[in-house]
């Protein structure tokens, strides 16, 4: 089980899913993504952050 | 087949991204005319759940048998719409994407109209392209279940444990006769103040004893050969030569320190590095009374742009360690800007300063000197020269890249950065990746890290290595380049010696020597395609074909 859905969650989720391991990831709130998805673009790349 | 075509566009708003700025509704009409357009769809946001739900839906009620949006980059959307078309049922590789936000929006803010023509040409390119897509099915290839670590710092030792530890067999390959690298002349460790030799040496046993590591020590890397799943490694040992397979390799083989010949009067002696510093802690020698140290010694300057990051710490440490042996000793530290981010770090900072260690900023332009019994440094507050009294110069130096990586990078075909470090894939997404697949990274191979953060990343490019690993099969997109002719292949190489990825390779056939696709190396970049004076290769996606017909389609508007 994951606990949080920001970046770091997500990426351990998908590194343990990619695994072939079975993820449970429970996020308070109704979406996932974090403080990540309300930022518009992240340093130093300034890729869009969604 | 032609007469079966069902194309279906979708131009996405992407809020006010593109529709701020193109007229999506005239663009969308637009689509309408287009050849074997059966429909079209405006999206306020193609990738959201409503969007895609729309996809699916007008695949399956229009029976859409080719799908092109028009949105944002492939970069970051293409996989999420592919994997939308095969849920629906459609080959995901019948799949185009036109990118009307980066080339026609935002480019094109200042000029709309032409912004808009634009977006209708690219999008009668792809739908153009689009009509010649042929399905695709994903690659697959077996994974040896074994792994290499380069280098037995304590970067490899702890990603050589980890894999081991999930019951991989690790082959650790260091080319000095002991494990430890660094650490080994390392006093104390910040900031726990752990003693370097407890922690090389508990993890060298463990190491030593684990029973799926094979450790290889006074050993180099001498040749490397395959892909992701198949690296064949040949490794050299006091001359002796052996060769074994794996399917993943972890690079860390850590850096150097700058040996600062030339600055501040350095002589290994009254005037040495934080390095030797820490052997005089080890050895008990140390035995002065009045030190400064001079920051940034070889760093942040013309020939050397980057900061080592580790350095202020180091002093910091030091400088404690001093004041906790003889609290009469005077410690001076000059520095050009401090960086001792994280909370104990920053905690160790505040307490050198109560123990009485001072903080000096000095101007790169104009630097201390080091004279006989002081140094001298211009207090750019007090806006006149001091005179510090020293008997033991300590110079903070770099880490710099180590010698082996040039030659390192080579062998495995992955890329350094502009200081001759190894460079990660993406500095956000995949920071402990390669762009080569199957090839990680950790520690000072990197950039310079504290003891702390090449463990972190240790475990981490252990983890990452371990996907792969336990998957056991890889399955890889099936854009790849294809010996579409290979009667006109003459098998002369030179798409063989271009290829980045050493995914070619030249086979004696019944027909002579021709050119073989390794496809699960390939990355589909184009090279050898575009290089092929016979036109024998083809990229999966991207052929000759596809690509005239939108040249010709964009000719025609």
């Amino acid at each position: 089980m994951v606990i949080g859905g920001g970046i770091a969650g997500i990426q351990s989720s998908l590194d343990l899913a990619e695994m072939g391991i079975q993820v449970h990831l429970v996020e308070k709130l109704p979406c996932i993504g974090g403080k990540m998805a309300q930022l518009d673009k992240t340093f130093p790349t300034n890729d869009c952050a969604i | 087949m032609a007469e079966d075509l069902r194309i279906g566009v979708f131009v996405c708003d992407c809020g006010s991204n593109i529709a701020g700025y193109l007229d999506c509704p005239d663009i969308a009409e637009y689509a309408k005319t287009l050849p074997h357009v059966v429909y079209v769809k405006e999206n306020l946001y193609t990738c959201s759940e409503a969007g895609i739900n729309e996809i699916k839906a007008a695949i399956k009620e229009e029976n859409l048998n080719r799908v092109v949006v028009a949105s944002c980059t492939p970069r970051t959307h293409e996989p999420l719409f592919r994997e939308s078309c095969a849920e629906a049922g459609l080959n995901p590789y019948l799949f185009e994407m036109v990118n009307i936000r980066d080339q026609c929006s935002w480019v094109h803010m200042q000029e709309q109209e032409k912004g808009n023509l634009k977006a209708k040409d690219l999008i009668r390119m792809g739908v153009a392209k689009a009509a010649l897509l042929e399905p695709q099915e994903p690659i697959q290839s077996e994974m040896d279940p074994k792994a290499l670590v380069i280098g037995g710092g304590i970067s490899g030792m702890t990603a050589a444990l980890g894999l081991a530890n999930r019951g991989f067999q690790v082959f650790l390959v260091e080319k000095a006769p002991e494990l430890g690298g660094l650490l080994r002349h390392l006093h104390k460790v910040g900031p726990s103040y752990v003693n370097a030799d407890d922690l090389v040496a508990s993890q060298a046993t463990k190491v030593e004893k684990h029973e799926n590591i094979n450790l290889l020590t006074s050993t180099t890397v001498k040749a490397m050969e395959g892909y992701i799943g198949h690296y064949k490694v040949t490794v050299s040992s006091n001359g002796v030569e052996q060769q074994f397979g794996v399917g993943v390799i972890v690079v860390a083989t850590g850096a150097k320190v700058l040996k600062p010949e030339g600055f501040y009067g350095y002589d290994g002696k009254r005037v040495i590095t934080q390095f030797e510093l820490e052997e005089l802690f080890r050895t008990e020698s140390f035995k002065a009374e009045h030190v400064v140290m001079i920051q940034c010694v070889g760093a942040r300057d013309e020939e050397r742009k980057y900061c080592s990051r580790i350095c202020c710490m180091t002093a910091i440490k030091n400088s404690i360690a001093i004041k906790e042996q003889n609290p009469e000793a005077t410690v001076h530290i000059l520095y050009r800007d401090i960086q001792a981010y994280g909370v104990e770090n920053e905690a160790l900072l505040q307490r050198s300063k109560q123990m009485g260690v001072r903080y000096i900023k000095y101007d790169q332009q104009r630097p201390p000197e080091v004279q006989e019994n002081i140094v001298k440094v211009y207090h750019h507050l007090l806006g006149r020269d001091l005179e510090l009294p020293q008997d033991l110069v300590v110079l903070s130096t770099p880490l710099i890249a180590g010698e082996d990586n040039q030659s390192l990078s080579k062998l495995l075909r992955v890329t350094l950065d502009a200081n001759k470090f190894f460079l990660e894939a993406h500095v956000k997404l995949k920071p402990l990746d390669f762009a080569t697949d199957g090839i990680y990274l950790c520690g000072n191979a990197h950039y310079p890290a504290s003891v702390r953060e090449a463990i972190s990343q240790a475990l981490g490019a252990a983890s990452r290595a371990s996907i792969p690993l336990a998957k056991g099969v890889m399955t890889v997109q099936p854009i790849v380049s294809v010996l579409a002719n290979e009667d006109a292949c003459r098998g002369c190489g030179l798409c063989v010696a271009l290829c980045p990825y050493g995914a070619l390779e030249i086979v004696r056939t019944d027909k002579g020597r021709k050119v073989r696709v390794i496809s699960v190396a390939c990355k589909g970049c184009g090279v050898c395609a575009a290089t092929c004076y016979q036109h024998a290769l083809d990229i999966n996606s991207f052929t000759d074909q596809q690509v005239e017909e939108q040249i010709k389609a964009f000719l025609s508007g």
